[in-house]
């Protein structure tokens, strides 16, 4: 279907500001309305460019393959990129740019939890859209942003459930590691709740946290060892971030630690992060996502199709953050077609309840509490850096975006 | 299709063979994961010979679902899109124990090790005679000891406790993690042996403080000869001649990154690709040994006494390394591999467990210094650098082309950066942000050892390494960082001139 459209350059649709007024004369279909914008809001330099880079590319292959749809509602999409440079007060700064100054219809962007939180205020301030696409640790709720990653019951609880249960052998004791910052420590925080709820006492999981690039980890690795050897079967479950996890896996691999002895399951681990190593020593090691690259399902196939197709190298991998990406997008756009006009209160009321038929191969549906119902996978890593899956849910899962397992939300009203 | 069976070769259909116990195990690997755990185990109790290229297969993903329960075993790796048997680690688990008996026949010592160890944790009762028979046989005094542990596994497992009372002596003479936890879970299991199994565990906790007080000293070290290689190119060029240089991290990055170019240029000479490493290491010390030379004539003597010039400046050509670097090579990080001589543990006597890379790198690091330490007293440049410190003017009357010398000493201790970009490359990531992580722990060195001193940068490195490592256990990654920083502080204000103060006219420039 994508291959048959007509011949609409890349440069159309990645046109800046300027470019925009050159189009009407070349689409007709497009004349007169004006164009909506959509803002790209991701860092494209700094820490983070790694993973945030391909983000961007989501985002305006997804504007190119609404512009070759005919638009939404007969106009146009044109994207505005711009760059947060992986600095915090910077994303609120742009934030403010992409809404006062560029007037855009919707934002697409943020990764870290830190560079979300410095948005928000901006976004709710000036009424703004933002769809946020990377699973996070919950704990919050604004009607101007769309959680379109998991909450902490659709990644990290199910995970540590699988690690404690037979097939992923019965885990007894959990060393929590982390980088320090708020994801970790709030993931930490509920999963501690949780662990003692199924009665693993506090003696019995240890908790690291080390700052982002962190690379020497031969103490941390050698203490886990120790930990592992009281007796009880012993399981790592990672929060580290960013390039940090390279020297972390290779210090595993290095000191001998075997998935089959003390499995490791990473909540920040994808396709994107294991192209850089190598994978052999870390067959067996685990992530838990809602989407991997290896999920066999049409809509995935058609997903990968038109990724390598747009970035133009049959190699290039996706991943979860990409998928939510794409789902946020095709919601906003049926919201916006929904609701006849691309003004925030309308569109934000006609997201509740929208369906997308999503690459992981089920149907996830946007709830009240704008987060989505996703199902939860495991995979197992292979030596070709790919994810064999190896446990999913059977349906996908509401988000509990204020977890039961933090004392504070217990008097919270829950929808 | 067809091109696909011709590729493999079919090794058994049901009817093939006459109904015997391992054709009827087999459809029990195309099963859910327990089952597939179940069948690996009974398949290698067995003792069929046709069993282990069957179990390796299914380890390296080479064994395929074939039409009615029968499995196919592909010789290479299988094409993309055919019915590989997936396993998880349950059953991987299962499948390394599997081996284990299997092997423990082979001719090859280090298969029998690992058999041994794969037995150790996948013990059972039922393998106590096949470990006897090994054990009798073997002749390799480490193997031996493994054989001995796995055997003393096995009869824990037994059922009777004069078996279990051997296994607990056998276990409890063993300086391994893994043994104290078997003990501590019969512990639980079988309170009766109580009191046997407290006084083995307390036999291997004390040679267990042993080895661990070993290893953090190792880490210690290790981190020690990281920080110390980081320094010693500043100690040269801060500690010597006066500059603060805020670029040397980048001179650090640059090293790291000429190993990167070194290694993509050796990638297709199979001969010369496992010695890419040894070979970056002159070139990453010309490279950035030309630029720091480029950069001192170029910019840094013409605010020869204007520190805080200098240090805006080599903080500026930092930032424009660091964005040319990310323009030629992007901002993804660039994976240098190891060579396989510096992957794996190392195991000394005691069951002391290093990291082999972390050993090159120590073992580097104090070549590094020697290397630094002739050239400074045993040549002719660096009796010149000495003198030109010392007193220039003097210097200069004798003969001594100061210039050439500021130069040449200003290289010299950027091609030393290199040279940590080098080691560097081997344990984190190669990223155009490599060298800002090691800046502020290069000064902080320098200036704890004591300016102008490189015994100072040694001992200063290796103290700073070894109470880091000590304070870890107790106080964190970060709140340990805290803590050092924060007795450097006091010790600064104590004794401002670091652990070694040079004395004399020479310091009071």
């Amino acid at each position: 279907m994508i291959n048959k459209l007509p011949p609409l350059t890349r440069r159309t649709a990645l046109a800046g500001l300027g470019a925009a007024l050159a189009a009407p004369a070349i689409r007709p279909a497009f004349a007169q309305a004006t164009p909506i914008k959509v803002g790209v809001l991701h860092s494209l330099s700094g820490t983070m460019a790694i993973s945030e880079t391909a983000l961007r590319d989501t985002v305006l292959m997804m504007i190119e393959w609404q512009n070759a749809r005919g638009g939404i509602l007969g106009r146009r999409l044109e994207a505005v990129v711009v760059d947060p440079a992986s600095n915090w007060p910077l994303f609120a700064e742009k934030a403010r740019e992409l809404l006062a100054v560029s007037k855009v219809d919707v934002t697409f962007g943020c990764w870290t939890s830190v560079s979300r939180k410095s948005v928000l205020p901006v976004f709710e301030e000036l009424n703004g859209l933002l769809f946020y696409p990377v699973q996070y640790e919950g704990e919050e709720e604004s009607k101007n942003i769309f959680y379109t990653g998991a909450a902490p019951n659709q990644q990290a609880i199910p995970a540590v459930e699988y690690l404690m249960s037979a097939d992923g052998g019965g885990a007894k004791r959990i060393a929590l590691l982390g980088t320090d910052y708020v994801y970790p420590r709030t993931t930490n925080r509920i999963l501690r709740g949780y662990l003692n709820s199924k009665g693993i006492a506090d003696a019995d999981i240890i908790e690291e946290y080390t700052p982002f690039g962190h690379s020497d980890w031969q103490g941390i690795v050698s203490r886990v060892k120790t930990f592992a050897s009281q007796g009880k079967k012993t399981a790592i479950v990672s929060t580290i971030n960013g390039d940090a996890n390279v020297p972390f896996y290779r210090e595993l691999g290095n000191q001998g630690i075997k998935a089959e002895d003390i499995p490791c399951v990473a909540f920040s681990v994808g396709e994107e992060e294991l192209a850089g190593i190598d994978t052999r020593p870390l067959v067996g090691h685990l992530a838990a996502w809602n989407y991997f690259m290896s999920v066999q399902s049409p809509a995935n196939t058609e997903f990968l199709a038109m990724w390598r197709a747009y970035i133009k190298n049959p190699r290039r991998v996706t991943n979860d953050p990409m998928e939510a990406t794409l789902t946020g997008f095709k919601m906003w756009a049926q919201a916006v077609a929904q609701a006849g006009t691309t003004a925030v209160d309308p569109v934000r009321i006609a997201m509740i309840g929208q369906k997308v038929n999503s690459p992981c191969g089920y149907t996830e549906e946007m709830h009240a509490n704008h987060h989505l119902s996703k199902p939860v996978m495991i995979g197992e890593i292979q030596a070709d850096g790919q994810f064999n899956i190896i446990s999913k849910t059977p349906t996908a899962i509401p988000a509990e975006n204020w977890s039961p397992f933090i004392p504070e939300n217990a008097n919270r009203r829950r929808p | 299709m067809l091109r696909l069976l011709m590729l493999l070769f079919l090794l058994m259909a049901p009817q093939a063979h006459a109904q015997d116990a391992f054709s009827e195990l087999l459809p029990g690997l195309t099963g859910g994961f327990a089952q597939q755990a179940e069948t690996v185990e009974r398949l290698g109790a067995l003792g069929d010979p046709r069993a282990l290229p069957l179990l390796r297969a299914l380890g390296d993903t080479r064994l395929l679902r074939g039409p009615d329960g029968t499995v196919i075993v592909s010789p290479g790796q299988p094409p993309p899109g055919s019915d590989v048997i997936r396993i998880n680690n349950r059953v991987r688990g299962a499948l390394r124990g599997a081996l284990g008996r299997l092997q423990l026949g082979s001719p090859d010592p280090e298969e029998r090790l690992r058999a041994a160890e794969a037995i150790l944790r996948n013990r059972s009762a039922d393998d106590i005679p096949i470990l006897e028979a090994a054990l009798g046989r073997e002749t390799d005094a480490r193997i031996r000891d493994r054989l001995a542990l796995a055997l003393g596994g096995a009869r824990l497992a037994a059922a009777d406790p004069a078996s279990k009372r051997i296994g607990i002596l056998a276990l409890g003479r063993s300086t391994s993690p893994e043994a104290r936890a078997l003990l501590l879970q019969e512990r639980i299991a079988t309170p009766d042996l109580a009191t046997d199994i407290d006084t083995a565990i307390a036999s291997i906790d004390q040679r267990l403080a042993l080895r661990r007080a070993a290893e953090t000293a190792f880490q210690g070290l290790s981190l020690g000869s990281v920080l110390m290689l980081a320094a010693l190119g500043l100690a040269v060029t801060f500690g010597v001649m006066g500059i603060i240089n805020m670029a040397h991290g980048e001179f650090v990055m640059l090293g790291a990154y000429t190993t990167f170019v070194v290694q993509e240029l050796c990638r297709d000479i199979p001969w010369l690709s496992p010695w890419s490493l040894p070979l970056a290491v002159p070139a990453a010390f010309m490279v950035t040994a030309l630029i720091g030379a480029a950069m001192e004539r170029g910019l840094i003597r013409f605010l020869y006494g204007r520190p805080l010039e200098t240090l805006l400046l080599t903080f500026g050509v930092g930032m424009v390394l660091q964005q040319v670097v990310r323009l030629t090579f992007g901002a993804q990080n660039r994976e240098v591999i190891s060579p396989p001589w510096m992957q794996g543990t190392l195991v000394l006597p005691g069951e002391i467990t290093i990291t082999q890379n972390r050993a090159w790198i120590i073992l580097f690091a104090l070549f590094v210094l020697l290397a630094t330490l002739a050239a400074i007293r045993l040549t002719r440049f660096g009796l010149e650098m000495r003198a030109v410190v010392q007193n220039r003017r003097i210097a200069a009357t004798m003969g001594i082309r100061t210039g050439r010398v500021d130069a040449m000493t200003f290289a010299f201790g950027s091609g030393i950066a290199g040279l940590a970009g080098v080691a560097l490359s081997q344990i984190d990531n190669v990223s155009p942000n490599l060298g800002t992580g090691y800046i502020i722990d290069s000064f902080m060195v320098v200036v704890f050892g004591g300016v102008g001193s490189l015994m100072g940068t040694l001992i200063g490195a290796f103290s700073l390494g070894i109470f880091n490592k000590l304070l870890e256990p107790y106080a964190g990654v970060v709140l340990a960082k805290v803590a050092v920083l924060v007795a450097i502080m006091i010790f600064i204000q104590r004794r401002p001139k670091g652990l070694f103060a040079l004395k004399g006219r020479a310091a009071d420039q």
